[in-house]
């Protein structure tokens, strides 16, 4: 594998990361905001959830763009012009949110303007994301040479834009109803399992539905891609298989009152989501914004890639031990997980 | 309005707004780590009241210094894809870096604020510790950037294509040490001096308990002494800057002193204005043979002037006023915590006179108005470089038409966020005074 592939790979796997923990992160703020209005645990699990750990969310989106810079400097100026604007708007939207995050914890008065700026933000910031994909993969950029600019116009009417956002916004949805229902598990809180069980049940066709919508409307958008994708059908299909076995986990029996597995099903969903955009990320090479720029034409110096992977070595090893305490405290301390209110956590 | 002054009009104010959240992150945290260090082996629960207030203070800093910083590291590349390219390939080393360290202080100040009451005390303390130690060392980090900025080193450049790339030589470029030095130095001094600021504000009201007074006496105590050691730091460091301004960077210190003639025995102007017509500072006071003093060590020296530079690469000469500024109010403030901590000393039994403490509530932000000259002064003082020798501001910029409209609603979001934290702030404090954490039973501070 040659240098700017290993650069690539690096920088799937933070994307990955970031898309499953922002999928949770923002996914568990629309469902905050959805069962504000009953009587249920299902808004407080929620935002217990999201407390401790958006900030840690949010140092993922700066490090995965500090990689991008770092790995593919030539990709800084396609950033810098034709992406401006839905990075911008994402910048904005990401600081009103985490702004209202912490201003809410301090003063409770805050809590229920939260609950509906994280919902609503944590709509509109995965299908601004999103939208970059279908732009990365070409045939709405004009102009030339150093005036370059996205046809909105093209974009807009293009249904690729729309399957993409779907298919966001319902894996959003998706993954981060599975993970509050292991969560609530975690928690003894069957009811509130039940819930997100039923989400997850409702979720799940659509998601798949989009996924294969999504990949349809690339035909005629990019048939480089679709070409690529044949060739690793196989991963493809193991992502289906994957699919397969972590919604049936819905089902399976347990222990508990209610039926299902639910670590199972979040495991196997994850990976699935693994394979599906390895796949996708695959046949979207050589090129990072087609025809424009492949990762050979943005690579960086090699002396400094060579740092770049001690650096991410050192930090890594680092971080991993921070990470385990972290979630010892927040993701398996039954003491923090069962508090009785929202607020059970010191001050 | 050109994209390039709009980009830097839009970044010179995103940096300006962030750098007062992360210069607070900074200082404070250093001081909620005494707190906790005082309350460990004085064993007097003040302290520990101390430690959660001002933490509560800073987590909701944090709530803005975590999105502006977010901002500022993605507009980097947003608005600069010119000077990111050459970053990229130059010193992309310790901005990834830094992303570790933000992330130790993230990860870490979760677990201080949000799991306090499940740990032990140790635990709390090597937490704030690791907080502490993050904020730092991203300051540091980022600052390896910004000095290499003035001082590029590591790199060379043939028919515009970037050659001989030695990072190590990038990161250890020759005003890196002093200006990391300065930069946290001058943070742990602003953060120091704001808790100046309102334990003084506290003390003036006539109407506090005992209890309370005593309490804010320690507090503003601890701070004076932390600033004091800061700023007498930062007045040395100040010093091997000007030594390493007139080795490096002699245009940028020409036009901080508006000095238009090379000349041995330079003169050091304080205040004024520099005119270009007459070739002088029209209206300040000078000191014979300073600068020569400052800058080489000797008043023989000779110091390099405006004159022997061509023209259009001057910086625009305001930045003698943000420079003087910024030094006039580095020295107001140590004679002003020199004053109140021999005060304190010599008057131990009696309480610190009104004048005095009116004149403490002014240091936090007179010290923060001295990091936001000294910001600009170092950034506007290199123009028209963004790559000082390399990279023109103009060649950096982005060429995207939108950057007006995206100044408007980042300058809306900057003035609701401020607006918003000044409200939590005051809400939190008046609803939760000092008394009630200081007669809560024991054991209910955290």
């Amino acid at each position: 594998m040659t240098e700017p592939y290993v650069a690539i790979l690096i920088i799937w796997v933070f994307l990955f990361v970031y898309a499953i923990a922002g999928a949770i992160d923002f996914g568990a703020g629309f469902w905050a905001m959805y069962y504000s209005k009953k009587e249920t645990n299902a808004t407080i699990l929620a935002n217990r959830y999201l407390t401790p750990s958006w900030e840690v969310t949010n140092v993922f989106l700066v490090l995965l763009v500090i990689a991008i810079v770092g790995f593919f400097p030539g990709a800084a100026f396609y950033m810098g012009t034709l992406m401006i604007l839905p990075f911008s708007f994402v910048l904005i939207l990401i600081a009103i949110r985490s702004a209202f995050m912490v201003f809410s914890f301090i003063v409770k008065k805050y809590t229920k303007l939260l609950v509906y700026i994280s919902g609503i933000t944590g709509l509109l910031i995965p299908a601004l994301m999103i939208a970059i994909l279908p732009m990365a993969i070409g045939g709405f950029i004009g102009g030339t040479g150093e005036r370059q600019y996205i046809l909105f116009d093209q974009l807009f009417t293009s249904p690729t834009l729309y399957t993409h956002i779907g298919f966001g916004l319902t894996t959003e949805l998706f993954l981060s109803a599975l993970l509050l229902s292991d969560y609530a598990r975690e928690s003894g809180s069957e009811e509130t399992y039940a819930v997100y069980r039923k989400n997850a049940i409702i979720l799940g066709p659509i998601t798949l539905f989009f996924a294969i919508t999504a990949l349809l409307t690339l035909i005629p958008q990019a048939p480089w891609m679709v070409e690529t994708m044949i060739d690793i059908w196989y991963l493809f299909a193991l992502s289906l298989v994957a699919a397969a076995i972590g919604y049936s986990a819905l089902w399976w029996p347990s222990k508990k009152q209610k039926p299902g597995r639910a670590r199972v099903a979040v495991i196997f969903t994850v990976l699935q989501f693994g394979l599906a955009s390895f796949g996708y990320g695959y046949s979207h090479m050589p090129y990072i914004l087609y025809p424009e720029l492949t990762v050979f034409d943005a690579f960086t110096d090699p002396t400094m890639f060579r740092w770049l992977l001690y650096g991410y070595a050192g930090g890594l090893a680092l971080l991993v031990p921070a990470f385990v305490i972290f979630w010892r405290l927040f993701m398996k301390d039954k003491k923090y997980l069962q508090a009785e209110s929202g607020e059970g956590n010191g001050y | 309005m050109d994209s390039v002054l709009l980009s830097r009009m839009l970044f010179g104010t995103s940096m300006a707004f962030h750098i007062i959240f992360a210069t607070l992150g900074v200082g404070v945290t250093l001081m909620i780590f005494f707190a906790e260090i005082l309350h460990w082996i004085k064993k007097d629960r003040d302290y520990g009241v101390m430690a959660k207030r001002w933490t509560k203070g800073f987590a909701i800093l944090l709530g803005v210094a975590i999105p502006s910083g977010t901002i500022v590291g993605v507009m980097l590349s947003l608005l600069w894809p010119g000077f990111m390219e050459i970053v990229g390939k130059v010193i992309a080393v310790p901005f990834q870096i830094e992303i570790f360290a933000f992330f130790l202080e993230a990860v870490f100040m979760s677990i201080y604020v949000y799991a306090a009451d499940r740990l032990s005390n140790v635990m709390r303390i090597v937490s704030v510790a690791f907080v502490a130690f993050g904020a730092s060392s991203s300051a540091f980090l980022i600052n390896i950037a910004h000095s290499w900025m003035n001082t590029p080193r590591g790199f060379d450049v043939v028919d515009g294509a970037i050659t001989d790339i030695d990072p190590w030589a990038a990161v250890l470029n020759p005003s890196m040490a002093v200006t990391s030095k300065h930069v946290l130095a001058t943070a742990y001094m602003t953060g120091a001096f704001v808790l100046v600021s309102i334990a003084a504000f506290r003390l003036l009201r006539k109407t506090s308990s005992g209890q309370e007074r005593a309490y804010h006496k320690k507090g503003l105590m601890l701070a004076l002494v932390i600033a004091l050691l800061a700023s007498l730091y930062t007045a040395t460091n100040g010093h091997s800057t000007a030594g390493m301004l007139h080795e490096e960077m002699p245009l940028k210190l020409a036009a901080a002193e508006g000095l238009f003639e090379t000349q041995a025995n330079a003169p050091l102007a304080i205040m004024g204005i520099p005119d270009v017509e007459a070739e002088a500072v029209v209206g300040g006071i000078e000191i014979p043979g300073m600068l020569s003093w400052l800058a080489t060590g000797s008043s023989d020296g000779v110091v390099q002037g405006l004159n022997d530079f061509p023209q259009d690469e001057w910086p625009p000469l305001f930045v003698h006023t943000l420079f003087n500024l910024m030094v006039g109010i580095g020295f107001s403030l140590i004679g002003i915590a020199v004053l109140a901590l021999g005060w304190a000393i010599v008057f131990r039994r009696r309480n610190l006179p009104t004048w005095l403490l009116v004149v403490l509530v002014t240091t936090g932000p007179l010290s923060m108005l001295g990091i936001e000259f000294g910001w600009i002064f170092s950034c506007v003082g290199r123009q028209p470089w963004t790559i000082y020798g390399f990279q023109l501001t103009s060649s950096a910029a982005t060429n995207s038409g939108n950057v007006g409209i995206l100044f408007f609603l980042f300058i809306s979001l900057y003035i609701m966020l401020l607006v918003m934290t000044g409200l939590v702030l005051r809400y939190y404090f008046a609803r939760n005074p000092v008394y009630k954490d200081l007669q809560a039973p024991q054991g209910e501070a955290f």
